[in-house]
């Protein structure tokens, strides 16, 4: 089955050309763009566990290492596209336009995290395992019955792939023929499960075989095979051409959550040579580098601006005011059914506030 | 006091470590999985070391798939094991609802008793730790609902391990569920043997003539703040640790109303469907000629569990339950 399945790969480990299919389309522009994104979140990134670390957020899920996946994905999507990430991928959903304030303010535990701006289809991030990936589905379905040529994407872990939830939802995107793009991010762990204890198949794209869709796996870890390969499933989607499920292959190099050691169940070295070996953002540079469109100068303001733009970020997070506790009680019907409404008022008496 | 056995002093999770070990050692088929319990011992480590000493055929990680979990632990314990199946937050068993409605809780009455599900399946609830979202669900009622299921929640450590190893011991599916707050919040004797607290019992926890407070779990730290606070004001209560929610100590609950005469119920699960409305129903069926004012509820909102910027509003303070307190007894 590995063999049916090749990793895909645009640019090597070392940032060269390993298949030139594409070579008119990498501009030093899309290139710059590509790196200014996964910079961009991977600063976010660490910033997210600073704060943490320092108590001025709660819990927060890292997810350095798996940039390319992200964000090569994110940008294969178009205006009006569906996106429904779990609680790690901040890269694909800032890209597709979560402000970072907002990304802040859901590890703050505010509910203001869990809405998009205003006209963008980004779903709040999906907590329990694999539920998403019926929504994807469903609102991909919508888009075809409506006639338009939207699609969906969707993000989940390799340990995902256990429940019943993705099984169902690559079923019905495959016999409804729903336009959505299953985006698998195997990072090899579902926090301590190594994936050979997950599954016995060897490749997640091979699981496309038996719902008839058509299944890729690539190097999570090379931008330009993510960006190309999805999109090509997107296009393929929006023609009507059916559901895909790409399996690209990355590697988280930290610790599942904040509250979570990974030294307990995996060997953190294997991290420390990833730095230098598939780190997705050091490979761009190297092809950078070897395609002369890097410019220290240009690299050093571009880690300055970034540095600002989240320091701003943090500040506003940290400046929006406490919430009502109303906030808690008013958004769970359209219109409150007596019990909240009691409840509401019960609970403003006890405080005094009325 | 003088104590007879060997104590250690234990945290709460600790102490659930130990019930399970002490079993594991003791019978052979009782049987550990879940998701992450084996090397990593467990999100909360509940399971650490268990697979050092027992090894990987008895602690099992599992794929991460609460129905297979489960639907694989029914299959076990009717065919001789003793699963003790592991979910990581209440708040994740919802994708095995179907398994236990459906199967765990119905086998026995389904064939005469022909065939049964004696498994135990832990779950850590509750708000209060600065969970994200849906890790703090309080969904006991959805279980002391289903006909067929045991519930039980411990609030310390002592009683935590002497009704798990009841759960293990007992003959039918029984959800063991784990206040997390309660989890690393004290240390407290517990001996180092086998030992038993009886499902089906509570706890009286306090003696007082006023009124009877009634609460589980987590809010037993919040109740037992609000009664020294009513003692300040002479109100004297008698606080009772409910410990097993189905089926309910009914001869403790009525014992305790008929002495004083007015009640109040907390939980921090919400307020419609919840524990509370059955307590309700059971003094009223027990103990009503003794009621001298209405029964007050001091519960969690018909919300979901907001995240975690509001949920010291969500969650019963002990303010509420004061006020509770002494709206019955100015009644
Ligand atoms: C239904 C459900 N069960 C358990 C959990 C607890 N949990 C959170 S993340 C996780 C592992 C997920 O692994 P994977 O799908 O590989 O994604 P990753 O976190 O590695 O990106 C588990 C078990 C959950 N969130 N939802």
């Amino acid at each position: 089955m590995e063999k049916l399945f090749p990793k895909m790969q645009i640019i090597n480990e070392n940032g060269e050309w390993n298949d030139e299919t594409y070579r008119g389309e990498i501009t030093e522009e899309l290139t710059k763009e590509l790196y200014t994104k996964m910079l961009r979140s991977r600063l976010f990134d660490r910033k997210g566990v600073n704060l943490q670390r320092q108590g001025r957020i709660g819990t927060y899920v890292p997810f350095e290492g798996q940039e390319a996946s992200q964000i090569g994905s994110a940008m294969a999507m178009g205006e009006g596209d569906w996106m429904f990430p779990t609680y790690r991928d901040h890269a694909a959903t800032m890209t597709f336009g979560h402000s970072l304030k907002t990304l802040f303010l859901y590890w703050k535990g505010r509910q203001e995290g869990c809405t998009p701006p205003e006209g963008k289809n980004i779903f709040p991030p999906a907590v329990p395992i694999a539920s998403q990936l019926l929504h994807a589905t469903g609102a991909a379905w919508a888009e075809k019955l409506k006639g338009t040529d939207r699609a969906s994407i969707v993000y989940f872990g390799d340990g995902a792939t256990s429940e019943g939830d993705f099984h169902e939802g690559l079923n019905f995107a495959s016999v409804f023929n729903a336009p959505v793009v299953f985006f698998n991010q195997n990072n090899g762990f579902a926090i301590s499960v190594p994936i050979e204890k997950q599954m016995k198949s060897k490749t997640i794209a091979q699981k496309a075989v038996a719902y008839e869709m058509e299944g890729v796996r690539l190097d999570g870890n090379d931008v330009f095979a993510v960006y190309f390969h999805t999109r090509t499933a997107v296009e393929r989607a929006r023609k009507g051409e059916g559901p895909t499920l790409i399996e690209a292959v990355t590697w988280r190099y930290g610790a599942h959550t904040t509250a979570d050691d990974p030294s307990k169940y995996r060997n953190q070295e294997e991290s420390v040579n990833r730095r230098e070996t598939t780190d997705p953002i050091l490979r761009l540079e190297r092809f950078m580098k070897n395609e002369n469109m890097w410019d220290e100068k240009w690299a050093a303001d571009l880690q300055e601006s970034l540095t600002l733009e989240i320091e701003a970020a943090v500040k506003e997070m940290e400046e929006i005011q406490s919430p009502h506790y109303n906030d808690m009680f008013d958004h769970v019907f359209a219109e409150n059914p007596w019990p909240i409404e009691s409840q509401k008022e019960a609970y403003a008496h006890s405080r005094g506030d009325r | 006091m003088t104590t007879l056995v060997d104590t250690k002093k234990l945290t709460m999770v600790q102490a659930v470590t130990d019930g399970m070990r002490v079993m594991m050692k003791e019978h052979e088929n009782v049987i550990v999985l879940g998701e992450d319990v084996g090397q990593n011992g467990g999100v909360f480590r509940a399971t650490d070391g268990l697979v050092a000493e027992f090894g990987e055929n008895r602690v099992i990680d599992t794929p991460l798939a609460e129905s297979g979990i489960i639907g694989t632990s029914i299959g076990l314990a009717m065919n001789g094991f003793k699963p003790i199946a592991e979910m990581q937050f209440l708040g994740f068993i919802y994708p095995a609802f179907n398994q236990i409605m459906t199967h765990a809780s119905r086998i026995r009455a389904r064939t005469l008793g022909h065939f049964t599900v004696p498994m135990v399946i832990r779950a850590p609830f509750g708000a209060g730790v600065r969970a994200p979202e849906i890790h703090s669900d309080s969904v006991e009622a959805l279980f002391t609902g289903m006909p067929g299921m045991k519930v039980v929640v411990p609030s310390n450590p002592y009683d935590a391990k002497g009704m798990l190893v009841s759960a293990i011991e007992d003959p039918d599916p029984v959800l063991f569920l784990e206040p997390m707050r309660c989890y690393r919040s004290t240390k407290m004797d517990v001996p180092e043997g086998k030992y038993n607290v009886p499902l089906g019992k509570a706890a009286r926890l306090q003696e007082g003539n006023d009124v009877t407070i009634f609460a589980y779990g987590a809010m037993i730290e919040v109740v037992m703040k609000a009664a020294k606070s009513a003692e300040e004001k002479g109100i004297k209560c008698d606080v009772i640790d409910l410990r097993t929610l189905y089926p309910l100590d009914k001869e403790m609950i009525a014992e305790s109303v008929q002495k004083t005469g007015r009640a109040v119920i907390v939980h921090e699960a919400p307020g419609t469907g919840g524990l509370g409305e059955t307590i309700m129903s059971l003094i009223n069926d027990t103990s009503f000629l003794y009621m001298k004012a209405p029964i007050e509820r001091v519960t969690g909102f018909d919300t979901p569990v907001p995240m975690f910027a509001l949920e010291d509003h969500y969650l019963p303070s002990a303010d509420r339950v004061v006020q509770a307190i002494e709206k019955v007894t100015q009644f």
